[in-house]
């Protein structure tokens, strides 16, 4: 792209988003504000789920659509954990093994014998995704269950300049989002394995060549791409709550975000969360009737004029 | 091939067993086939069982004969869309050749089998708890009989209790489709009247979960939220509410406080207490015949709520007219159900909550209940009678002319 | 395998669904795109075996079988066959055919006539059909027009986008798409004395398209246009720089599909009598991929297979195991069968027959019949 086109786009996209965001300012700084906070705050949930699946696909080309399922799973588990031992960190823990066990079971006996069929992989995770969702439900049925927020995240805080009051709980979404993200990277460029699965994405043939245990690399992402899953289902039955359907719902954020920031990027999937994040409060806010649809033009947007999205690159 | 006497002795009894086991079924009235649908799946999925559990508990109380007849239930699920809902009925129907039909469990569901039930003329059709006010309102279908009242009527006398209360300006938070477009019809005909004013309305989508904005908009100079949502919905909303600080008081919809809301699985919302609603249902009304209700409901269903929900109450009351009806024709379903059906359109249902009568396009007129939510010695919360108001009947007390069907803007005083 | 050995093997056949069978295994991924169509058959006695069948199927089935289950595999399998055609033909998977359908739906509904006041125009029928097939294909061109610079999993993404952008946008709507209630009473029209929402008379109408469908996809993919496409599905750079246009080559495609998609719209909306944003959901994209992943992509016949055993679960998976428990029941079976052949029920049909053309004689293909359940 030239100067010139950089200019530009950075025109076109940036002068109504400013102009329209003074305005806001000036019509109701709470609402601009508080909506700003809560656009940013969501993202984070939908980075921490979505990190894991544009990890799963970035190393295996593998588009998990059981990942809902997990993130679901996840939240359940977490929710009894809690329910038994009275701690939310326990929880966090539990829902995170909990989700990489049914992953890791799903790449060992079912992945690792369809290598490089992308389509079939994805069906098959469609079809597990619904047979997860209905065991669940059999197991555990519709009822909703809400997660309470640890004792010292509860209730809000009070007294803030122009917002008055916000949740405790969903403002430390954002350092829960950045610590998970910075340790996902620290993971990926500092340890062994994450050099392993970075050398994998760039080129699995030779990474396979150079003598090391593929599988073995493979399994370890996918259950740590689904842990994270389970990990943002317990954050979220605090702020979202659990019940059947809630997968669908987590399954398409998470394909937008990844999508918009690139298939593969964490990254990418941090743009994209805080894009799509944003986007959909602000359209709630303003804009309630079509706002969601807003959501998804701006996904069509992308994809039309970045085919891979923001930071994709090609297979 | 040879057949020894012996074989011919065993056939012999063999067909005489059989026989003999045929003949004591037919000496009784064949079995009376009744489809049952309710959502199992989608956003509804816990209304649904408990709309199946209350179903059930009609069957039950007769042992499962009615007339002389043995009641047989076909059980179907729909996922809350009206086109599952029709295959699903099309299916009982024709395919299972149930005698009745009762279902389906939401609005637009309601509308969607009412128009089928115009094709199947010879089968009757009893609503589940589907309350779009359009299912009986135009266009009403000869066969398709509802024994509740509507989304508007359940709300009928909120707009007053708000008023009591000192709500002058409220702001009303709802989904965006039929069903709660009715509920909001149904508090602000009367709230508007009485000089109450709605400054905003927001219409969420329904599922969208992420409630903070919403709450971000509420308006600094509103006495309190009218918050008609389902669910899980319902429930994220009050969490993220009590979360980011809100202190306003609230009026729920029929379904936001109902016993499935009340009790989901987490810790309770002390907010909720003090919360008016309007509902078909009260969980401490002390009537007897409800309290009995509630004790069979309770001794049925160990693993259901501590109280039937809403949903319960309207199948069961749809369930029991299906039956009481074919009781006072004494199982005669012949003649294309004619008998049946006029026995239906005139009876007088007595249900748990007072009598109900069927009006000229077979919908109901009944009793309203305004509740208020307390917390009771166990810490459970549940619902408390303000007002009981009887013959509620579908127009709110307009004329027919008059009446519009509630929608975003209908009605409307800002 | 000869095609004696082939007629040999369809008579023992027993043959389920009376669906018509892919003539010959089918061609393995990335053979050159000179490979000639291999389904290029005169027709056979187990064509018209399948049709005399197709046709007399009302005559000794019930209402319900002839309506519910007959007519709505037949309209699925024309929408899925729009996707068979896109994906297994062109490599275009799009999630957004049932959305074309939905478009069709709705415009019949609005521009003919429907139970919401307000909306629907009150068109002639035929009018309002062709308003809306015309404006679907438009639509599904400029969905091809969006996605075409995307690649496999990014095209599907593309596509579940924008149907469920469109999704968001007739739940929404009310002034034109009347919202979450969706258009009532969209009912085909009395034509000629007969009613065509009647069981069999729809049986037929659903029957006539198919077929229409099914010939002309079948005709289409051995065309120059067809063996082009499937040439630019293989490998576009070479078709590219042959000289031929790769772009309008794909547009065109999504166009086609589009049409054929609309036309099972129409039928499917006549079907239900209603279309409603339930209708373009999600769950309805993502069925049309099932279904036409179920019977197999590698053949147009694979799309309506796929449509009868998907109805078939839809209605009868709650008898088998549990009432509650269906969605497990259609789970299980989907999963079984991507878990366990390439190609759906086309991949297992092609695996009998290449047992058959290695070991001959009625008896071994018994026996390698019984294995391959077996396994």
């Amino acid at each position: 792209m030239t100067r010139f086109w950089q200019w530009f786009w950075a025109l076109v996209i940036g002068v109504p988003i400013v102009a329209l965001s003074a305005w806001g300012v000036q019509d109701n700084a709470r609402l601009f504000i508080v909506t700003f906070l809560n656009g940013l705050t969501l993202a984070s949930l939908y980075f921490i789920v979505a990190s894991g699946f544009t990890l799963v696909f970035g190393l295996m080309r593998n588009v998990n659509l059981a990942h809902g399922s997990l993130y679901l799973l996840g939240g359940y588990l977490g929710f009894f954990a809690a329910q038994f031992t009275g701690s939310w960190l326990l929880a966090l823990a539990a829902g995170f093994a909990a989700a990489a066990v049914v992953g890791l079971a799903m790449q060992v006996s079912i992945f690792r014998f369809m290598p490089g069929q992308d389509l079939r992989q994805t069906l098959v995770t469609i079809a597990l995704s619904i047979v997860i969702a209905d065991c669940l439900m059999w197991a555990i049925g519709a009822q909703v269950h809400q997660m309470s927020p640890p004792p010292w995240l509860d209730g809000p805080i009070r007294n803030l300049p122009v917002i008055r009051a916000y949740s405790t709980y969903r403002l430390s979404l954002l350092p829960i989002g950045i610590v998970i993200g910075v340790a996902l990277w620290l993971f990926l460029n500092r340890t062994r394995v994450g050099m392993m699965i970075r050398a994998g994405v760039d080129d699995r043939a030779m990474l396979a060549a150079a003598g090391v245990n593929v599988n073995l690399v493979f399994a370890t992402t996918f259950a740590i791409g689904a842990g994270l899953a389970g990990l943002g289902g317990v954050i979220g039955a605090v702020e979202l709550s659990m019940v059947p359907g809630e997968d669908t719902r987590l399954l398409l954020a998470s394909l937008v975000v990844v999508i918009v920031g690139g298939m593969g990027s964490v990254i990418g999937a941090a743009i994209g969360a805080a894009i799509f994040g944003l986007v959909e409060t602000y359209g709630l806010a303003y804009v309630p009737t079509y706002s969601v649809v807003f959501t998804f033009v701006i996904l069509v947007l992308v994809l039309a004029f970045r085919p891979r999205g923001i930071l994709g690159r090609p297979a | 091939m040879e057949i020894s006497k012996g074989t011919v002795v065993r056939t012999l009894a063999v067909i005489l067993v059989v026989a003999a086991f045929t003949a004591g079924a037919f000496a009784q009235a064949p079995p009376v086939k009744i489809g049952l649908l309710a959502t199992l799946e989608g956003p509804f999925a816990a209304g649904g069982q408990d709309g199946m559990r209350g179903a059930e508990l009609a069957v039950r109380q007769r042992n499962g004969v009615v007339a002389g007849r043995k009641i047989e239930i076909v059980k179907a699920s729909s996922d809350a869309k009206p086109d599952v809902a029709v295959n699903a009925t099309r299916k009982l129907v024709e395919q299972d050749k149930v005698d009745i039909m009762v279902g389906p469990l939401s609005g637009s569901e309601g509308i969607a089998v009412k128009e089928y039930s115009k094709t199947q003329p010879n089968t009757t059709f009893i609503n589940g708890s589907s309350g779009a006010q359009a299912t009986t309102l135009s266009s009403p279908s000869p066969n398709f009989f509802r024994f509740n009242t509507d989304g508007g009527q359940w709300m009928v006398g909120v707009g007053k209790a708000a008023l009591d209360k000192g709500y002058k300006r409220v702001m009303v938070i709802a989904e965006d489709y039929a069903f709660p477009y009715s509920q909001v019809q149904g508090f602000m005909t009367e709230y508007c009247k009485l000089g109450g004013k709605v400054p905003v309305k927001a219409w969420v989508p329904l599922g969208g979960k992420d409630y903070a904005s919403v709450i971000a908009r509420i308006p600094k100079d509103v006495d309190a939220l009218a918050v008609v949502l389902g669910g899980a919905d319902a429930v994220n909303f009050l969490n993220q509410y009590e979360q980011a600080g809100g202190d306003k008081p609230l009026i729920g919809g029929s379904i936001t406080v109902s016993q499935d809301i009340l009790n989901y699985k987490g810790k309770r919302r002390d907010s909720l207490v003090g919360t008016i609603a309007g509902s078909p249902i009260a969980d401490a009304y002390e009537a007897p015949e409800f309290k009995a209700f509630v004790a069979d409901y309770k001794k049925n269903f160990p693993d259901g709520y501590p109280s039937p929900s809403l949903f319960a109450l309207v199948y069961y009351i749809n369930m029991k007219a299906t039956l009481d009806g074919l009781d006072l024709v004494k199982g005669d379903l012949s003649d294309g159900q004619k008998k049946y059906r006029d026995a239906l359109s005139k009876m007088t249902l007595k249900t748990p909550v007072g009598d109900v009568k069927l009006d000229a396009n077979r919908q109901a007129i009944g009793t309203t209940f305004i509740t208020e939510v307390v917390k009771d010695a166990q810490g459970n919360l549940h619902n408390r009678v303000l007002k009981k108001i009887d013959n509620v009947n579908q127009t709110l007390g307009m004329s027919p002319a008059e009446f519009k069907i509630g929608s975003r803007d209908e009605p409307n005083c800002p | 395998m000869s095609a004696a050995n082939w007629r040999g093997a369809m008579n023992v056949e027993p043959r389920a669904h009376g669906a018509p069978a892919p003539a010959v295994p089918a061609r393995a991924v990335g053979a050159p795109p000179t490979a000639r169509p291999r389904f290029k058959n005169p027709v056979r006695v187990r064509h018209l075996l399948v049709l005399a069948f197709l046709l007399a199927y009302p005559w000794f089935s019930t209402p319900f079988f002839t309506y519910q289950i007959g007519a709505q595999a037949l309209a699925l399998g024309l929408i899925a066959l729009s996707l068979t055609f896109l994906g297994g033909f062109g490599g275009m998977i799009s999630l957004a055919q049932m959305t074309v359908a939905g478009i069709a739906g709705y415009m019949v509904a609005i521009f003919g006539t429907a139970a919401t006041d307000g909306v629907s125009l009150g068109w002639p029928w035929w009018l309002a059909v062709l308003i809306g097939i015309v404006l679907a294909t438009g639509a599904a061109a400029f969905i091809g027009w969006l996605s075409v610079r995307t690649e496999g999993i990014y095209t599907i993404m593309i596509t579940l986008a924008i149907g469920v952008a469109f999704y968001y946008l007739v739940l929404q709507n009310y002034a034109i798409f009347n919202g979450f209630q969706g258009e009532q009473k969209v009912f085909p029209p009395t034509l000629a004395g007969i009613y065509w929402r009647d069981p069999t008379p729809f049986y037929y109408l659903t029957l006539f398209w198919a077929l229409a469908g099914y010939l002309f996809v079948v005709y289409l993919l051995r065309s120059p246009f067809g063996i082009a496409l499937q040439g630019i599905r293989d490998n576009p750079r070479r078709m590219h720089a042959l000289g031929f246009n790769v772009t309008a080559h794909r547009v065109t495609a999504y166009a086609i599909a589009g049409a054929i998609a609309a036309v099972g719209g129409v039928l499917f909306t006549w079907y239900n009598g209603l279309v409603t944003p339930g209708s373009v959901g999600t769950s309805w994209l993502i069925n049309i991929l099932i279904i036409a992943v179920l019977g197999g992509m590698r053949h147009p016949v694979g799309a309506f297979l796929g449509a009868i055993v998907f109805v078939l679960l839809q209605n009868f998976a709650i008898d088998v195991f549990d009432r509650e428990r269906f969605n497990l029941v259609i789970g299980v079976v989907f999963l079984v069968i991507v878990l366990f052949s390439r190609d759906g029920l086309l991949g297992w049909w092609s695996a009998l027959s290449v047992r058959l053309s290695t070991q001959r004689g009625e008896t071994r293909w018994r026996s390698a019949r019984g294995r391959l359940y077996a396994r």
